[in-house]
């Protein structure tokens, strides 16, 4: 499935962003590189490119890098300088590190975005890719040329920022590793969340609530081992009263997850799609104060904040539904690896 | 010398209202009013009046008021009337002041000085009338592995915990200090309202050992009351090492207090004064505390979450992190207006610090070191509204303790002379026509009154917040801005100024 197609469907939700943020993240885009950490980067200046790639050279073999073709159009302007890199972390710093190689990797990130000014790592998953910028999401697309890369699975979004202003970096969807996050909403419990994720190693520098709700994925289903099922109900948990009418193997469960991990409970309206290695996971707050419509045709699935942007691209389509609130709908390869 | 300090208080009596029938006289332990026959009417001594209010409330004609005295000393911003009084007192006795009830000086109270956000526009408010409003919550560490059973489900790893419907728990008042209905009223209120009261250090009667389910009890360095089958009544085990509104003192309760039941109870001889040390003899640095944290894990099966309390003082971040290591399940900071039924004045009005910014201080801190997970943390020592109750949560606070609170839920009318043992309100008395004054049914229901009312209002201004589930609102600090606070208190509460956006 090319890019276009995904230009395509949010063009219709233009109503719902504002100009200010647009993206897209796309799954098996790299399979030559899929070895390889694909880091997309916006530098401010050719001085915080090479600090960056100095550290970059420090810590990872580069495969291959370059600048990331672009369509200059009227639409998009002010564009910073934007890199790609293909990437292996160096085996002996990676050995004495005794991190496992995502955890180097993030940390690695983290370093940047967090030491190096006028640096930011927006995309540094294997084998995927975020392309996000200032602009509505399908000039954002045109920019980036997406009609010419090729993926199992994209997501998108438009934004209507509220809290943060519109800057490149701040566009949807967030990622970390492998795991992009599109988001819409305002959650309600921001600074709970916040001040609990930062006692494992991350820190919210942007202040937004996707990167939040990013860590707090990652750090459920990364570094515990919860199943994304799992953290969807961490995140967005049924009600004790409901919990209380299941079946005692769900209450249980359930129960245990909400005790061991009350903080990480997300109130306020959201609707988020996480995308994944081999799969997606949309998710609403548990009042659903958020739409999402979701569809399948053959093996296709669709999620989208409207049915009209699933009408646009797939006009008959085999069954249409609406998650409940809280109810993650999960949609994966049959082949997980994503090859 | 000739020493007479004029009343603080007057008694007030409209004869023209008067019926003379006399209840006043007989609801009064101290003695004020008399019936003169010669004159035929009512007459009063304020010198005696404590001021508890109770006939006031129990004139039928509300014949009655109580003023403040117009009565001073040449005024002296330096020597103020009360403290002039102290040294007349001093002078004449030689002994240590003795007060009750928590700090009533005006230093700056924190939560005053708090303002809560509300949604507009970019997040809906949500009504808890027509949605679902989550108040309950979990109490205890939250440390867990994941690990899964042969079919991959997730194993139950959590230590023991305490199911709290409500963010609110009774704090420790113990039986001898308040008496039988009193304990009895708590104890059945927090079994109704799915909380938990606390013994305090007099033991547990036995008729109450049938709301076990719902009793903390308390473990203090006198050791009052504590026996096997104490602990294992209990749904949770308090370590007393401090108290609010009397840090690095122990307790004194006098022999007139100890009666029969009291003293069966303490397991201690009747009559004689009930001394609890300052410090627990056998707890003399943290690893000290990690001993007798696990010696009660150990007796208990590792059943009950085991609480700390401590009284809040000035380096208590570094003294939580200690405890948050030594295994205890909830640290309980008190803060210094924490009530008392008797306390040296100097020590009370002077030690320790507000619960306000120890609270803030230790959630902080133990976040820092990454460790927030292995305890909870109540907030007690002046909880006074829900709205309190709510800044405490926001702050940082996994629930609060109540006591002042429940105490005048139950009629106590903060006359602050607990120490006399003549409470007229049937409370801090164990004065068998006194104590019978205050109903348990009734008590009980004032207290499930006033807890289910407060559920309500925050419910209420959660909902204001976009939030619906309390667990949302712990530590959520920018839901919280300050007014009229310097940086340095800003800083040292952990919230932006009132005009400050995200
Ligand atoms: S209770 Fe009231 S009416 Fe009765 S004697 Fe006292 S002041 Fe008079
Ligand atoms: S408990 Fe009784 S004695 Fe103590 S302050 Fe309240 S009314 Fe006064």
């Amino acid at each position: 499935m090319s890019g276009q197609r995904m230009i395509d469907s949010i063009a219709v939700m233009r109503e719902r962003s504002n100009g200010l943020g647009g993206g897209f993240a796309g799954y098996g885009i790299y399979p030559d590189y899929k070895e390889f950490y694909a880091f997309h980067l916006f530098f401010d200046s050719k001085e915080a490119r090479k600090e960056t790639e100095s550290f970059i050279l420090r810590h990872f073999e580069i495969a291959y890098s370059s600048e990331i073709q672009t369509r200059k159009i009227p639409q998009v302007t002010d564009e910073p300088i934007i890199w790609r890199y293909f990437l292996a972390p160096l085996s002996r710093k990676l050995a004495d590190s005794h991190l496992d190689e995502r955890e180097y990797v993030a940390r690695c990130v983290n370093r940047i975005n967090v030491c190096i000014d006028g640096a930011y790592v927006f995309s540094s998953g294997k084998n995927m890719g975020i392309f996000k910028g200032v602009g509505y999401p399908e000039d954002i697309g045109a920019f980036y040329r997406l009609d010419e890369y090729f993926g199992y699975c994209w997501t998108c979004h438009g934004r209507y920022p509220t809290n943060t202003p519109g800057w490149w970096g701040g566009a949807h969807p967030f990622g970390l590793l492998d795991y992009s996050i599109v988001h819409n909403g305002e959650i309600s419990s921001y600074d709970a969340n916040r001040r609990y994720i930062e006692m494992f190693g991350y820190k919210c520098t942007l202040k937004t609530d996707t990167e939040v709700i990013t860590y707090i994925i990652d750090y459920l289903v990364r570094k515990r081992g919860l199943t994304m099922q799992e953290a969807a109900k961490v995140i967005a948990p049924s009600f004790w009263a409901t919990i209380s009418s299941k079946s005692e193997e769900a209450q249980r469960e359930e129960t245990f997850l909400r005790r061991a991990f009350p903080s990480l409970l997300v109130t306020g309206p959201f609707s988020i799609i996480v995308g994944y290695t081999g799969g997606i996971m949309a998710l609403n707050d548990r009042l659903k104060l958020r739409s999402a419509v979701c569809a399948t045709k053959g093996d296709l699935a669709y999620v989208a904040s409207e049915e009209s942007a699933i009408r646009k691209v797939e006009p008959d389509l085999d069954k249409v539904w609406s998650p409940a609130g809280g109810e993650a709908a999960v949609f994966e390869l049959y082949d997980k690896e994503g090859v | 010398m000739q020493t007479y300090i004029y009343p603080e208080y007057e008694v007030v009596r409209d004869r023209a209202k008067c019926v003379n029938c006399r209840i006043c006289e007989r609801e009064c332990a101290n003695g004020v009013h008399r019936f003169d026959e010669k004159l035929k009417v009512m007459v009063e001594d304020s010198a005696k009046c404590v001021n508890c209010h109770r006939c006031v409330c129990m004139c039928p004609v509300h014949a009655l008021k109580i003023v403040k005295s117009d009565d001073t000393y040449k005024l002296n911003a330096n020597w103020d009337n009360r403290t002039i009084n102290e040294i007349f007192k001093q002078a004449d006795s030689g002994g240590v002041l003795l007060s009750s009830m928590g700090n009533p000086n005006t230093y700056p109270i924190f939560w005053d000085n708090l303002l809560i956000n509300a949604s507009q526009v970019t997040n809906p408010p949500i009504d808890p009338l027509r949605e679902p409003m989550e108040t309950q919550m979990w109490l205890g560490s939250r440390v867990v592995s994941i690990r899964r059973d042969a079919e991959g489900k997730l194993v139950d790893t959590l230590k023991p915990q305490l199911k709290l419907s409500v963010p609110i728990m009774f704090s420790a008042m113990s039986y001898g200090s308040i008496s039988y209905n009193a304990h009895e009223s708590l104890a059945r209120a927090a079994s109704e309202l799915g909380i938990y009261y606390n013994t305090g250090e007099g033991g547990l009667h036995k008729d109450f050992y049938k709301y076990g389910a719902n009793t903390i009890v308390q473990v203090a360095s006198g050791r009052f009351g504590v026996f096997r089958e104490y602990l294992d009544t209990a749904a949770a085990i308090e370590i007393k090492m401090g108290q609010g509104a009397k840090p690095g003192i122990g307790g004194h309760l006098p022999g007139a207090k100890i009666t029969a039941d009291v003293a069966e109870t303490r397991m201690i001889p009747e009559g004689a004064d009930a001394i609890s040390p300052a410090p627990h003899h056998d707890i003399y640095s943290i690893e000290d505390l990690r001993q007798l944290v696990m010696s009660l894990k150990e007796a208990t099966d590792y059943k009950k979450p085991v609480f700390v309390k401590i009284a809040a003082v000035h380096n208590i971040a570094a003294i939580a992190s200690g405890i948050a290591r030594s295994g205890a399940d909830v640290i309980a900071i008190d803060g210094f207006r924490g009530g008392t039924g008797a306390a040296p004045t100097r020590i009370r009005d002077n030690v320790g610090i507000p619960v306000e910014v120890a609270l803030a201080q230790v959630d902080q801190r133990l976040r820092e070191e990454g460790i927030r997970d292995n305890v909870s943390i109540v907030a007690g020592g002046s909880i006074r509204s829900s709205g309190d109750l709510l800044k405490a949560i926001a702050l940082g606070a996994d629930a609060c303790y109540i006591g002042t609170a429940a105490l005048l839920a139950m009629g106590c009318h903060l006359c602050r002379s607990c120490h006399s043992g003549k409470c007229n309100w049937g409370i801090a008395t164990q004065r068998p026509d006194l104590v019978k004054r205050l109903d348990p049914d009734e008590g009980a229901r004032r207290l499930v009154n006033l807890v289910t009312a407060w559920k309500h209002e925050l419910e209420e201004m959660m909902g204001g917040m976009g939030i619906n589930s309390v667990e949302a609102l712990r530590g959520n600090r920018l839901m919280l801005r300050g007014i009229g606070l310097t940086d340095r208190e800003l800083n040292i509460l952990g919230v932006k100024s009132a005009g400050e956006s995200m």
